[in-house]
Order: C-alpha cells, then sequence, then structure tokens
C-alpha cells in the first residue's frame, strides 16, 4: 500500500447505523412502523456518506480518520482509525448499498412481526458491526466488527427463538463462529508478539521487507491461523455447518448476512492480508485445497435439497469457496470481484426466494410450489435473471467473476500443488456445472409447470419488487460494469491488491465468451430439459447409485460426524462434571460438612438433657476427674 | 486447741452433703441452700487456715464470699420466683424446657 493518506470523516458511515439501531429500538417499541423508517434511513445515510467518499476518493490515496488511541501498554499502541482505500470503498458501497436495499425489503417482509423493532435495531447493528469490520485499519478494530456481526448474526438467525430449532441453529452458528475466532486471535496475537502492530499500513512493509525473524514458516503460521478465522466466518470445511442451520433466520437476514456480506468478511480479510498470504505459498495451496472441497461438496448437497432457502444456503457456500480459490490464487481482486457480484446475485436470489415465502404463506418446501410464473412475474423474472448471473452465463455478472477465478487458477504459480492444477482445474469446472443444474433445477420447480401448493400466491409489495428489480439489474450488468466495459475497471481500481501476480490482458469475443460459459449453459440446459421434460430421469438417476444419493441427501453426514466425535464426546463430558463434579463432589463437599456438624451435634444432644441435677452431677464429676488426673495420677 | 485436721473433715462433710443435694435433691430452694452449705463449706477452710497461719487474708475472703452469696442469694430467690410464676411448680425436674 504505497499511498499516501489524506484524512477524512468517515466515523459517520458507522455513526448512523448505530444511532439507527438505538432509534429504532427506543422508538420502535412506542410505535412498531418507524422502527423499519429509521433503520432504512439510517442505513440510506450511511450509503450517502460512503458514496460521498468514493466519489472523492483519488487514485492511490486513501482516506484516514484517527478516532482516539483506544490502548496504550507498555509497547502496544492501538488506535482506533478508520481507513477507506479502494477495498474498503468497494466492500462499504456493497455493504450500504445492497443493505439499504435490504432494509427497504424488510420493511414489507417484517410488516406484520411483533418484534420488528428488534429486527431493525439488530439489522442497523449489523450494519454498523460490519462497517467497522470494512473500515476498521487495524485488525484490533477489524476483529470488534468481526465479533460484532457474529453476534447480531446470531441474535438474527434465533430471532424467532421461541422455535426452539431456531434458536439452537443460532447458537450453533456462534459456537462454530467462536472455534474459527480463536485461530483468528491466535494469529493476532502472533502478528503483536512479533511484529508489534496490528495497523495494516505498518504491517505491509514490516511484513514484506522480510524483517521478520522466523521468516516463511512465521508467515505461514500467521496466514493459516487467519484462514482458520475466515473459514468460521465464511463457512468453509470444516466449520460450514453453521450456515445452512442459519437459515432459520428471516430470509432478508439471509440475504444480508448469510449471503451479501458477512460471510464474505473472510474473503476480505484474507484480500486485507494478501500481502501476508502471497509470501506464504504453503498456506494459499491449503486455502485452494478447502475452498475447492467446499464448493465441491456444498454444490453437490444443493443437488438434492427441497427447501428453497437451503438451497441457496448451499449455493451460498459453494461460491464462498470459488471466492477462496481465487484467493488461494493470488488474485485477490478477483476474490472482491466474485464478492460484489455475487452479493448482487445472491440477495436477489434470497429476496426473490423471501418474496416466494411471502407469496406462498411461508411455504419453503420447492415440492408445493411451482407455476409461479404467472402469479409473481416480477419475482420471477428478476429470480431468472440471477440464475443465469450465478450460472456463469456470458453477459450476466456471474460469468465475468467466475470466468476470471477460473483464469487466475489457470496461472497458478504456487510451487505446491502445481502438478495437481489441472485435475483441481476439471474439479472446478464441474462444480461450476453443478452450481447452474441445482440453481436452474430450484428455478423450474418453482416458478414453472403448475402450482403444487395450496396456499394463494401474490405478487409482493412494491418495497420488496423495487430492491429485487435493483439487484437483478445489477446483477446482469454488474460484472460488466466492473470489468472495464464501462471505463471502470475494478482490477485497476484494486491495483493495490495485486502482489507481483501477472496481470493479463484479455479481450475477448462474444461468441468465445458464450464457449467460455460453456459449463453454465450446459447446466442450465440439463436442469431445464430434466425438470420440464424428463421428470422421472433425476428420480431415476439418483435411484441408480442410492449411496451417492443418501451420501447427497444426507448433507454427507458433517453434522453427524461433527455430533459423534465432538458434540456428544462434549455433552458426555459436561453430564460427568455436572453430574459427578459438581453435584458430587462440590456439592458432596458442602453438604458433607453440614451433615458432619448435624451428626457429631445429634451425637452431643444426649447430653443435654435439660436436668439441672444431671448437670450439676457433670460438673462436680469433671472437677473431680481431673483433680485426680492432675494431682493424684 | 482444736487442730485444723477437725475444721477440715467439718469442710469436707460440709462440702460433700451440699454436693449430694445439689445432684440429688429437686426442690429449687433445697438446692439453693446446698449451695450455700457449700460456700460456708469454703468459708469454714478459709477462716481455719487463716487462725492456723495467724493470716487475716483468709477472713477477708470469707467476707468477700458472704457478700457474693447475699448477692447470689438476691437474684436466685428471684429466678426461683419467677420459675415457680411460669410453672407453678420450684422442681428443678420441671424446668426442662430450655434445651433443643
Amino acid at each position: 500500500m504505497n499511498q499516501a493518506a489524506i484524512s477524512a470523516t468517515i466515523w459517520p458511515i458507522a455513526f448512523f447505523p448505530l444511532l439507527g439501531a438505538l432509534l429504532a429500538y427506543v422508538l420502535g417499541r412506542k410505535e412498531r412502523d418507524w422502527a423499519g423508517i429509521i433503520a432504512t434511513a439510517a442505513s440510506a445515510l450511511s450509503f450517502l456518506w460512503v458514496v460521498k467518499l468514493v466519489w472523492a476518493l483519488p487514485e492511490a490515496h486513501y482516506f484516514e480518520d484517527q478516532l482516539f488511541q483506544w490502548i496504550s501498554l507498555a509497547d502496544l499502541k492501538v488506535d482506533f482509525t478508520f481507513r477507506v482505500d479502494q477495498l474498503s470503498a468497494v466492500m462499504c458501497m456493497v455493504v450500504t448499498g445492497v443493505g439499504t436495499l435490504i432494509h427497504l425489503y424488510s420493511t414489507a417482509y417484517m410488516h406484520e412481526d411483533e418484534g420488528r423493532h428488534r429486527f431493525f435495531a439488530y439489522l442497523n447493528l449489523f450494519m454498523f458491526s460490519m462497517l467497522l469490520l470494512v473500515l476498521g485499519g487495524n485488525l484490533m478494530v477489524l476483529f470488534i466488527g468481526w465479533e460484532g456481526v457474529g453476534l447480531c448474526s446470531y441474535l438474527l438467525i434465533g430471532f424467532w427463538f421461541k422455535n426452539l430449532a431456531y434458536a439452537a441453529a443460532g447458537r450453533k452458528a456462534f459456537v462454530v463462529n467462536r472455534i474459527g475466532d480463536a485461530g483468528f486471535l491466535l494469529g493476532i496475537f502472533l502478528l503483536l508478539h512479533l511484529v508489534g502492530t496490528t495497523d495494516f499500513v505498518a504491517l505491509q512493509p514490516a511484513i514484506m521487507s522480510g524483517n521478520v525473524a522466523l521468516g516463511t514458516d512465521f508467515y505461514t503460521l500467521v496466514a493459516l491461523c487467519l484462514f482458520v478465522g475466515a473459514c468460521g466466518k465464511s463457512a468453509q470445511i470444516p466449520l460450514f455447518v453453521w450456515l445452512p442451520d442459519a437459515m432459520a433466520g428471516p430470509t432478508p437476514v439471509s440475504a444480508l448476512i448469510h449471503a451479501a456480506t458477512m460471510v464474505t468478511a473472510g474473503v476480505y480479510m484474507l484480500a486485507r492480508m494478501g500481502f501476508l498470504f502471497v509470501l506464504a505459498p504453503a498456506a494459499l495451496a491449503v486455502v485452494l485445497v478447502v475452498a475447492v472441497a467446499t464448493a465441491f461438496v456444498a454444490a453437490t448437497t444443493a443437488l438434492t435439497q427441497y427447501d428453497i432457502k437451503k438451497v441457496l444456503a448451499y449455493s451460498t457456500v459453494s461460491q464462498l469457496g470459488f471466492m477462496f480459490m481465487a484467493a488461494a490464487a493470488g488474485a485477490f481482486w478477483v476474490a472482491i470481484f466474485h464478492v460484489v457480484t455475487h452479493a448482487f446475485f445472491k440477495a436477489c436470489l434470497f429476496l426473490g426466494a423471501g418474496s416466494v415465502i411471502h407469496g406462498c404463506h411461508h411455504e419453503q418446501d420447492m415440492r408445493h410450489m411451482g407455476g409461479l410464473y404467472k402469479k409473481m412475474p416480477i419475482t420471477c423474472i428478476t429470480y431468472g435473471v440471477s440464475v443465469l448471473a450465478i450460472a456463469g452465463i456470458f453477459f450476466f455478472s456471474g460469468y465475468q467473476s467466475k470466468h476470471a477465478i477460473l483464469g487466475a487458477l489457470e496461472h497458478w504459480h504456487n510451487p505446491h500443488l502445481k502438478e495437481w492444477i489441472e485435475y483441481i482445474l476439471i474439479l472446478v469446472k464441474f462444480t461450476a456445472f453443478l452450481t447452474a443444474f441445482y440453481m436452474t433445477r430450484s428455478f423450474v420447480m418453482t416458478f414453472l409447470g403448475e402450482y403444487r401448493g395450496h396456499a394463494h400466491p401474490h405478487e409482493s409489495p412494491w418495497p420488496m419488487t423495487v430492491p429485487l428489480i435493483v439487484l437483478a439489474v445489477l446483477g446482469a450488468f454488474g460484472g460488466l460494469a466492473l470489468s472495464g466495459s464501462l471505463g471502470f475497471s475494478l482490477e485497476h481500481y484494486l491495483a493495490a491488491l495485486n502482489f507481483g501476480a501477472a496481470a493479463e490482458h484479455h479481450h475477448e469475443s462474444i461468441a468465445a465468451a458464450l464457449i467460455n460459459s460453456w459449463t453454465g449453459l450446459l447446466g442450465v440446459g440439463l436442469a431445464f430439459v430434466m425438470y420440464t421434460q424428463l421428470k422421472e430421469l433425476p428420480g431415476m438417476f439418483l435411484r441408480l447409485v442410492p449411496p451417492l444419493s443418501k451420501l447427497l441427501s444426507g448433507k454427507y453426514y458433517f453434522d453427524e460426524l461433527y455430533g459423534a466425535i465432538i458434540v456428544r464426546p462434549l455433552e458426555g463430558l459436561a453430564a460427568f462434571l455436572w453430574k459427578v463434579v459438581d453435584q458430587g463432589m462440590i456439592d458432596g463437599m458442602v453438604n458433607g460438612t453440614a451433615a458432619f456438624v448435624d451428626a457429631t451435634g445429634e451425637l452431643r444432644r444426649i447430653t443435654q438433657t435439660g436436668q439441672l441435677r444431671y448437670y450439676a452431677l457433670m460438673l462436680f464429676g469433671a472437677t473431680v476427674f481431673f483433680i485426680i488426673f492432675y494431682y493424684v495420677l | 486447741m482444736v487442730p485444723i485436721t477437725h475444721y477440715l473433715i467439718l469442710a469436707l462433710l460440709m462440702f460433700s452433703i451440699g454436693v449430694v443435694g445439689v445432684i440429688v435433691r429437686r426442690n429449687a430452694i433445697v438446692v439453693f441452700m446446698c449451695i450455700e452449705l457449700m460456700l460456708n463449706s469454703v468459708n469454714l477452710t478459709f477462716v481455719a487456715f487463716s487462725k492456723q497461719w495467724g493470716n487475716l487474708d483468709g477472713q477477708i475472703a470469707v467476707f468477700f464470699v458472704m457478700v457474693v452469696a447475699a448477692a447470689e442469694a438476691a437474684i436466685g430467690l428471684a429466678i426461683i420466683l419467677s420459675v415457680f410464676r411460669a410453672g407453678q411448680s420450684i422442681e428443678t425436674s420441671d424446668a426442662a424446657e430450655l434445651k433443643f
């Protein structure tokens, strides 16, 4: 980051949502409908401030806002700093832009919910935390935001906490995230211990100069620790199990937190610390393996899901895998590119799913949908556009970012895994094909054919359709607009993220682009034919290989595996500590003391008869005894 | 002159009668009188030793004991009166409620 700092006022970006959260809760308690308006306005104000700053941000500069010194120990000084550089600018635009649309959508989606003041307060609190995360000038501030979004995620997944399964899903997300955070914290502490700072501007030259005593091993260790944190937040194997369960939250939450913004925090962090990761090729190889495995496992699981939100959840996990692939190849700008396009089309897909669920009166099972294109044309078209986008068909935004990811993987410089990259690429392309397949399946099952449910579906009101249209337009044209066709190139804009990786420019014709999107076309086409014309085929295919279909519909038995090796032993240990150690030993000691006193008292009571003569006898007896004892014996 | 042994044997007898009375008798006033008997047996030994050694300290001690005995008599009789008022009895075995 050889850039110059310009001081600017950044804090209002984060301050508006914080104030909004407070006001939405306090005023919303009196009048529920105000909460949505306040929260949406706060988010929109924040977006406007971001636009104002980003508009003014000159090339090769960054804005800085030093608020106060947060920690001051002997050698450790941590400032509470906000920075807006190009990377933060892109993330802020996505967070506040998509966030505002989802706030607007939520005002209609949640309009009947009794607790919507709570909902909007949490949602705005989430925006605040997320902005803290992307604006933070050092890892410590980033970490506050990191934990803040985790908290808000927990609160919003368990928003309908009266349903115990939903509350448990929130808890699961929280606990799994803590595992990742432990790794992240270790990474931060290692950096603090050996480099002495976590400030990005100071860290980058310190790391890149190579003056750190331990060299490559140290970089690898720190990179892996940070990646563990990213795994938790961004739902990668082995810590991805919480994200499908997180669909228990209201659908706008799934769109904002569990698709567009929070789950991409891991990718953002990797991009932010990219200068460290490029020095640790072994760590990047690990990232690639994890990312490819996650993308593949999640994509295959999505094939057999019937809950529309579960399909989208697994698809999100899979797409996050794609982002990490790009990061693993050192092409951090590509990862961010996919973060942005994914935010557009996946938010649109989730909001579309929410619109369908809203229209079908809380029906989530795709087997009870179908034929909705007549009833919900706007939702259908926007969903369809987003499916084409995520499938990576040329022109739509997913194509540009996915193509860039494949391009980055083809130029794999890393000495590790070099001989395997060919096969990995085949697997990645197959996963891209699967993505197109299962997304088209969900589209066909939901919108085409005959309606199979019993509700009376209706199109959603304007606050829900407007965000859908805006996001669909962004999902359609966003990729093209960001890839330089309209004079703005994200690659050029994020040049600071390019750490010596060879930049390649290739202009392709439309025909070549269409050929390049063959995986997507194939997936869309095949799924379309299979689910509209040859409806028996998918069932036959699954019956043909029963173990495979069982494995897939069982979601690879990850939950069962973790249950067997982690959760149940822990529960057993907890039961042991409770029943044996706490109730047996600790309570036993306390109660035993009391029982001892009680028993000896009982014994002593025999002598207390209340008879004066008896006491007198004992008195004289004792006197005589002692006299004899001392003087005679 | 009567040898001191005689005084001491008399005091021992009085003391023993007192002890046995306190232990055996139930009437609170009799118990009280037995305590007086014990005090006076001690007084007797004080006076006897005082005469034996030609020393007045013992006789002074007797005065103290008599003063204490007088005070004790006042308080003791008041207690016995209260016990009687409460339970219509001065049997010590009847005043056995103050126990756990």
